[in-house]
């Protein structure tokens, strides 16, 4: 091969881990199939898409060459701005359906909790990372509260759906970075022990909703239309499915929001129980070489950072599978790289970017 | 925590023992990963193997749709029971514009069947740009029989277009009560972004319709009811072939006002082209009797979707039709608040009711002259004198004793300056000046001069007529206060229970009787032998008043000549009275605006109506002005 042609080859691929790209890639596809029959076969929608995923693979690119030692240093300044921004919407931020979620800097309105996503796992792996040598139980309370400040913000927002993301991500590098086993089972003890009184001290209506999620024909016009719906679509998939462009389901307008959140009731409906049963698998490999690449990571930081990357995208995806399939309440949470929507889009791809990096400069860093 | 007791010398942890650590730790986050995945799995298969045959019928040979059936608004009647909010049933052709290809073409055809007014077309395309695309939306409302079955034989060519039977809102009483019953309107993004939040979306499934002004936006919850569901069987085309089982809408409740329509009416012609308003209340409950804002508007208009060219009139027409001025309307009392200040006068220990002063037309404060209206001056003056003359004089002295602080206190007290807690949302608040209002205001200290003024009503003073006739009815029942109410009770139709508003006194004013009897009889006197005397002359019942005029413009020094004056800078025309003046069964304010002289404009007014309530006699004409009534 030319030199050049090389040269070139490198500069554009150089950092992008091709197993990663490669599941991620046939995720995105299965997306725009799906896409393509939950919108009524609309081209628009599928070309806005595109656009959507050609910038969150640009992203991608960008932070597949930049060396973790670089984010790190960003870590700090990255979250304390985040936590700004969020601090902004709960003064200042615009109710948008209800919730007060974005800030409007008047050139252009932004979403502070989506920039949390990364941040908050950031500055977490960072924090266990410098204090590496010497981690005490001290430590581990700190990281704590780092993490519960952003999400008690965006809770309050309300959006629950982000909340429990961040959440995770958090739990994830605390889990990782080795909190004792037995302050571990100390908080679960505590936790089941505190559901009575937080049930007590929970409003009439919150109540309402909790069992809404146990038995949805409770509120069959309200919060339980969703989950009847979704699952009678996944359940009349049957082991083959109804076939691409003919669930009824979906085409009779039974599915809300049948090309963001709910898409994956419109997927098992026309593929079945095969087409979900391949999908599980695209997933777990997105995640097996997440897990590949964590464990070669040459640092805490990048071990830490990595490790937090791949089981959040685990949790996106089994918080949206679970919801649809009915066995966890309605949160608002895309699957990703699947969903429509470019927001949620670039968060994920930004964070395989970072993963892309930690394998490709570990060498880097090691010598 | 073994390792928060190591000595600082071998802190350090052992890189290869943390490094198996995280190995150990990240091995089982994946372990869990994969249970978790399984845990999925295991329910699709539940799903689509066990469960497929359950789930296949529900969804491909008989599909289940939820219909929500929408409950009947709740019915509005006045105290008799004539109906003012009501629902009819009707037919309406409407289309699903994400349904239709060529939506001009379309609504074209349709003409040809049904006929599509120009105000039609106008009304669709303002919803169209209000609405979603999937919606259903009105193109003609009211379909005849005929119309109906024309669209039937041709429903074929028309994808997307449908008649349906809907309940409508209707005010039969038109433009009467456009501003105590206000209206509904189609629900908007922020009525729904409301909804949510308040938890009630659900219960608006299938409802287009919501409160939007007056009391059917304030009683909204009572009104809407509950909302029905239906789950029936639908085929493959989507068409209901049977219902499964059904949970019955309830219907809202219904409001029975304090209200009388014939009195309103009579208030209506009573005022025949003039702008302005009355408000009435009963003292002994605070159930408002009468509730005029003048001009008012079809609320008719607005049922299913104003048309902008209406809009655009009710909106740019000067008389702004639109603004409820009985509660949003704020004026200088005028001369009505000079029983309130003589009331202080005696409350705070000012002056006693014998105390007179001799006045000489003006007073002087500071090297400015305030001016009485009657040249050369009243003479001599005490407390009855000075309301039933309603001399300026003997209150620009007294205000200058009490000073703004007290008078501010007062009239707090009173109900001036803050909101009735009347049942219709959005009332305005007016101003009551004091020192701090107008450090936050202007950023300025209070003068001493300001307060003058305050003491005839002028100056920074600011209320709203129903502020003005809680105030009165206050007096009428000896400082008992109850808060306004438009509503005696809702009816549950479920139940039949009927929870009152209002049943109970708010607070009684710390006011010693025979105070209030001193400015009673005063206000007797006005309208035996004051101001008020020519409106009244030869009523058979016992009344009080109080006339007052309310400055528009201030013509610095000049004299004010009313016809020198543009239309909409003339004076104010205030009153304030109540009847039977022993045990008084009605109390009101009145203000007529740009008509001058409060006895000349307000005062006949208010005698038509009590002419009515309190001996049933019908006004034949609009009350005539009275231009040879005494100025002030």
């Amino acid at each position: 091969m030319h030199p050049l042609i090389r040269r070139v080859g490198r500069f554009f691929a150089g950092h992008l881990d091709q197993p990663l790209l490669g599941a991620v890639l046939l995720l995105m596809f299965t997306g725009l199939v799906v896409l393509y029959s939950a919108s009524n076969q609309s081209f628009p929608r599928i070309s806005s898409q595109l656009l959507n995923m050609m910038v969150a693979l640009g992203v991608m690119w960008v932070f597949a060459n930049i060396p973790p030692h670089y984010l790190m240093r960003l870590s700090v300044p990255v979250y304390i701005v985040g936590l700004i921004l969020l601090l902004g919407v709960a003064f200042f931020g615009q109710i948008v359906n209800g919730a007060r979620r974005w800030l409007d800097l008047g050139v252009t309105r932004i979403q502070p909790s989506e920039l949390m996503k990364i941040a908050v796992p950031l500055m977490l792996a960072w924090y266990f990372d410098r204090y590496e040598a010497t981690l005490r139980l001290k430590n581990y309370v700190i990281g704590g509260v780092l993490l519960i400040i952003p999400v008690l913000l965006i809770a309050r927002q309300p959006d629950l759906g982000t909340a429990v993301l961040i959440f995770a991500s958090g739990c994830y590098v605390i889990f990782l970075a080795g909190l004792s086993w037995r302050v571990i089972a100390a908080l679960f003890v505590a936790g089941a022990a505190s559901l009575p009184v937080l049930w007590s001290v929970l409003h009439d209506y919150q109540r309402q909703r909790l069992l809404t999620l146990l038995d949805p024909a409770k509120d069959p016009l309200g919060a339980g239309y969703h989950t009847i719906q979704s699952t009678i679509a996944v359940g009349s998939g049957g082991i083959a499915g109804k076939g691409w462009l003919s669930g009824s389901q979906t085409h009779l307008d039974f599915i809300p929001e049948r090309t963001t959140d709910f898409i994956f009731a419109v997927y098992s409906e026309e593929f079945g129980l095969i087409g979900t049963g391949v999908l599980l698998i695209l997933f777990l490999l997105v995640i097996a070489r997440g897990a590949a690449i964590t464990l070669n990571a040459p640092t805490l930081f990048a071990r830490l950072l990595g490790g937090a990357i791949t089981l959040t995208f685990f949790t996106y995806a089994f918080v949206n599978m679970g919801m649809v399939s009915g066995i966890l309440p309605v949160v608002g949470v895309p699957l990703p790289l699947v969903s429509y929507g470019g927001t949620s889009l670039v968060t994920i791809c930004l964070g395989f970017g970072i993963l892309m990096s930690i394998h490709t400069h570990r060498k880097l860093v090691q010598t | 925590m073994a390792e928060l007791n190591i000595t600082p010398g071998v802190e350090l942890r052992d890189a290869e023992r943390e490094l198996h650590g995280f190995r150990l730790r990240l091995g089982i986050a994946s372990t869990f990963v994969v249970v978790m995945f399984g845990l999925l799995f295991a329910r699709f298969i539940y799903l689509q193997l066990v469960m497929h045959e359950h789930y296949h019928t529900l969804a491909e040979a008989n599909r289940i749709s939820i219909l929500p059936i929408v409950p009947n608004r709740g019915i509005i009647v006045d105290r008799n029971g004539v109906v003012l909010a009501t629902n009819y049933s009707a037919y309406t052709l409407e289309i699903t514009p994400s349904k239709v290809e060529h939506l001009d073409n379309t609504i074209e055809e349709l003409a040809t069947l049904v006929e599509i007014s120009a105000r039609d077309r106008r009304r669709f395309k303002k919803l169209l740009e209000e609405s979603k695309r999937f919606e259903s939306l009105p193109i003609r409302t009211r379909l005849t029989d005929e119309e109906i079955a024309r669209f039937a034989a041709h429903k074929y060519r028309f994808p997307g277009v449908d008649v349906r039977a809907r309940l409508f809102r209707e005010y039969p009483q038109g433009e009467l009560f456009s501003h105590v019953i206000g209206h509904i309107g189609r629900i908007s993004q922020k009525d729904l972004d409301r909804l949510e939040t308040e938890e009630r979306l659900s219960n608006y499934r299938g409802t287009d319709y919501i409160g939007k002004t007056g009391l059917e936006y304030s009683y909204e919850e009572h009104l809407h009811g509950t909302t029905g569901v239906e789950q029936v069987e639908v085929d493959s085309g989507g068409r209901a072939v049977r219902s499964l089982s059904r949970t019955s809408p309830m219907s809202g409740s219904n409001l029975v006002l304090k209200l009388d329509a014939r009195l309103q009416e009579v208030v209506y012609r009573a005022f025949g082209e003039r702008r302005g308003a009355l408000v009435a209340i009963e003292p002994s409950t605070g159930g408002v009797l009468a509730f005029v804002s003048k001009p008012g508007f079809d609320p008719n208009l607005f049922v299913d979707g104003i048309d902008p060219q209406n809009w655009n009139e009710l909106n740019t027409s000067p008389d702004k039709p639109m603004l409820n001025r009985a509660m949003n309307g704020t004026y200088p009392p005028g001369s009505t608040f000079k029983p309130f200040m003589a009331l202080a006068a005696l409350f705070f220990g000012k002056r006693t009711p014998s105390q007179a002063i001799s006045d000489p037309g003006y007073f002087n404060f500071g090297g400015h002259t305030f001016r009485d209206d009657k040249v050369g001056g009243h003479g001599y003056v005490d407390m009855y004198k000075s309301i039933v003359v309603s001399c300026d004089t003997y209150y620009y002295h007294l205000a200058n004793d009490m000073g703004i602080d007290l008078i501010s206190r007062f009239m707090g007290m009173l109900g001036f300056g803050s909101r009735t807690g009347i049942d219709i949302a959005g009332e305005s608040t007016g101003v009551l000046p004091s020192q701090e209002w107008k450090m936050r205001r202007f950023k300025q200290k209070w003068y001493a001069g300001e307060t003058i003024s305050i003491g005839i009503g002028q100056g920074y003073n600011s209320y709203t007529p129903l502020q003005l006739a809680a105030a009165t009815a206050t007096l009428a029942n000896d400082g008992v206060m109850y808060r306004p109410h438009i509503v005696n009770y809702v009816e549950d139709v479920h139940k039949k229970e009927r929870t009152y508003i209002e049943p109970k006194p708010w607070r009684t004013l710390d006011v010693r009787r025979e105070h209030i009897s001193i400015i009673r009889n005063a206000m007797v006197g006005v309208n035996r032998e004051g101001t008020g005397a020519r409106a009244f002359a030869g009523a058979p019942y016992t009344h009080a008043g109080k006339t007052g005029t309310a400055q528009v413009y201030s013509l610095k020094g000049d004299k004010y000549v009313a016809s020198r004056v543009a239309e909409h800078l003339r004076d104010h025309a205030l009153f304030i009275a109540y009847a039977p003046a022993d045990k008084p069964t009605i109390a009101l304010a009145v203000i007529v605006e740009n008509s001058g002289f409060g006895a000349r404009a307000a005062a006949p007014i208010a005698r038509q109506v009590f002419d009515y309530w309190l001996l049933g006699k019908e006004p034949a004409r609009p009350a005539k002005d009275d231009d040879d009534a005494p100025s002030h």
